[in-house]
């Protein structure tokens, strides 16, 4: 195991438990995400591990080490922040020399190894450039060339794409995910965006309250929940009395067939391929159901009109409710 | 058209008057006067022992007034900022501002009462043959205290603002506190210091209520350049006056200068990035 999180507890001087006995293992040369809720202790976890933040409780360990005691400086770790934490009076270049120097190493060395670096995350021509002068992508990619650097044994990323906009956070996402894949450094990355958890990670972690819900593969969590938190976390998802149900789970028809309940089309959503038919049951609850556009097409459905809806599969958690139907 | 020029002109025209009846004009004066008699007495009054002296006492009053304040300033912002007591920072944010709103008058005083002959330590100060009071020592102490809330106050804002992303960054980059703090910190609040240094240096070549009190105002040995001035203008040696006057000012204005010439640059460079249209930027 890459990192190893024993038994950790972090209680902050207000008496909130941030984490709460907590244990996790992480393989190296894994892209792990820590995903869950704010407040969910998932960042706070995360500073554990780099020592920017003291246990009250538990052992970490990284590489078979334990660091629990280590200060962040000797912990060989790098960390990306939310807010980039750019330093803004020195260059590109020497942002991302700076751990170098401070290691003393040859100038010709720190030149080559920040070339190196600033051609990996595309900032090459941008090197004697000072980070205000940068868009929140670039000053992002320049943060993880600075960590990348001093060759950490993990990195480290507390949402890293928080601040970013929609559409470059995706591309940074799909970027991340090839450059894990060209570096191989075992990563963590923290996020509350489900999607990006799925996107870009090997494992998900997922938390809430402080404590680990379940870790799995993404479609193992989705597949597979643990419980209703996670359930209703890793995607949207429909609950009718003990059930729950995925929206891509309901079936549409136009006529009844004994198994079916009766809803009315409240709203139809058009997101590209995917349509979202917004419905209310005869008993007045919502539930959505998500079908392709094809389907849509097919049953020539209308805003305001009757349907009849089926669930192709629903998930039960703890065993304790009888399997029903929609009513 | 004319109705919305003529508040953009009215405004300027007050604040302008304003600049020239308050600042410009006095301060005019003081140069015409000064120069009245021709270059030659402003050269005597530049030369006169008495007025050496005392600028020789007010840039040693600033030299280590400034360093001590500044030092003292930003050890005690990071203090607050970074290490808050759990109860009381209003009882200390209050004591930092107490020379603000205490008369100087009251602050030279004061120190008489501690350090003056009869004062606390006064007894022990005489028998180890040390003067504090009527003495370049209680000069110093009285500028320092004046001096004292210019660079907490400015640096604390901007402590706040700066918080500690980068300096945690740099500790997992492997920089010690120490690195941390020059490297990264200091850097970070420069401005904020840079200006708490210039109110600093300002006030101390200025202040005269508290350094009155304190000085004995002994010309050639504990006057300084404001108390010069006061000093030579109430013997009616105008002139004195007027170029001691002109070399405060000229102190004043280098300060600024300087401010400005250690301006880096990435802050002019920042500035035009800032200007260019919004969407402008690459991902």
């Amino acid at each position: 195991m890459s990192i190893a999180v024993r038994q950790v507890t972090k209680r902050f001087d207000n008496g909130f438990v941030a984490v709460d006995n907590v244990s996790l293992a992480i393989a190296g040369g894994s892209l792990t995400a820590l995903l869950g809720p704010s407040g969910s202790g998932k960042s706070t976890l995360l500073r554990i591990i780099a020592g920017l933040e003291t246990p009250d409780q538990g052992e970490v360990s990284i590489l078979g080490q334990d660091v629990t005691g280590i200060a962040p400086q000797k912990r060989e770790v790098g960390f990306v922040f939310q807010h980039y934490a750019a330093f803004k009076h020195m260059t590109v270049r020497d942002n991302v020399g700076f751990g170098l120097k401070i290691r003393k190493r040859e100038k010709a060395d720190i030149r080559a190894k920040v070339d190196e670096l600033l051609e990996l995350v595309q900032l090459s021509s941008f090197a004697d450039r000072y980070p205000g002068q940068l868009s929140g992508g670039q000053r992002q990619r320049m943060a993880l060339a600075r960590a990348l650097a001093v060759e950490p044994k993990v990195l480290l990323l507390d949402e890293p794409f928080g601040a970013l906009d929609a559409r470059v956070r995706k591309e940074l996402r799909a970027w991340l995910r090839r450059l894990h894949d060209e570096v191989h450094v075992t990563t963590v990355l923290v996020t509350h965006d489900q999607e990006e958890a799925m996107d870009v990670a090997d494992r998900v972690t997922v938390m809430n309250d402080g404590r680990v819900e379940q870790s799995g593969k993404p479609r193992d969590l989705y597949e597979h929940p643990a419980n209703e938190f996670v359930m209703s976390f890793v995607g949207p998802v429909n609950r009718l009395g003990e059930e729950w149900i995925r929206p891509h789970d309901l079936e549409l028809r136009l006529e009844p067939n004994g198994t079916t309940s009766e809803a009315m089309v409240q709203r139809i959503v058009h997101l590209g391929f995917e349509v979202r038919v917004e419905l209310v049951l005869d008993d007045g609850r919502h539930v959505s159901a998500q079908v392709t556009r094809g389907e849509v097409e097919e049953l020539e459905l209308l805003e305001g009109q009757i349907i009849y809806v089926r669930p192709s599969r629903t998930t039960v958690f703890s065993g304790t409710a009888m399997p029903q139907g929609l009513r | 058209m004319r109705s919305g020029n003529a508040p953009r002109y009215g405004l300027r025209v007050i604040a302008l008057g304003y600049l020239l009846l308050l600042l410009a004009l006095p301060f005019g004066a003081i140069v015409y006067y000064t120069f009245q008699d021709g270059v030659q007495p402003v050269l005597d009054a530049l030369t006169d022992e008495s007025f050496i002296a005392a600028l020789k006492l007010t840039l040693i009053a600033v030299l280590i007034a400034v360093p001590a304040n500044t030092i003292f300033g930003v050890a005690c912002a990071m203090a607050l900022v970074r290490h808050p007591p759990r109860r009381g920072t209003w009882f200390i944010n209050s004591l930092i501002g107490l020379p603000l709103a205490l008369s100087p008058v009251v602050v030279g005083l004061a120190l008489i009462l501690v350090y003056g002959q009869d004062g606390w330590f006064g007894t022990w100060l005489v028998e180890n043959g040390i003067e504090v009071i009527f003495s370049t020592p209680g000069i110093v102490l009285a500028t320092i205290f004046v001096t004292l809330p210019f660079v907490v106050r400015e640096v604390i804002p901007v402590l706040r603002e700066v918080g500690t992303d980068q300096d945690e960054a740099a500790w997992t980059l492997g920089a010690s506190r120490f690195q941390t703090f020059f490297r990264i910190t200091l850097p970070a609040i420069r401005w904020g210091v840079a200006y708490g240094v210039v109110l600093t240096m300002a006030r101390a070549l200025g202040e005269y209520g508290a350094v009155a009190v304190v000085s004995g105002r002994l010309a050639g040995k504990t006057e300084t350049l404001t108390l010069h001035v006061d000093e030579e203008y109430l013997r009616f040696n105008e002139v004195a006056a007027y170029t001691t006057s002109l070399v405060l000012a000229a102190l004043a204005v280098a300060t600024l200068v300087l401010m400005n010439v250690f301006k880096p640059k990435e802050y002019k460079e920042v500035a035009d990035v800032d200007r260019r249209p919004p969407g402008h930027q690459a991902v």
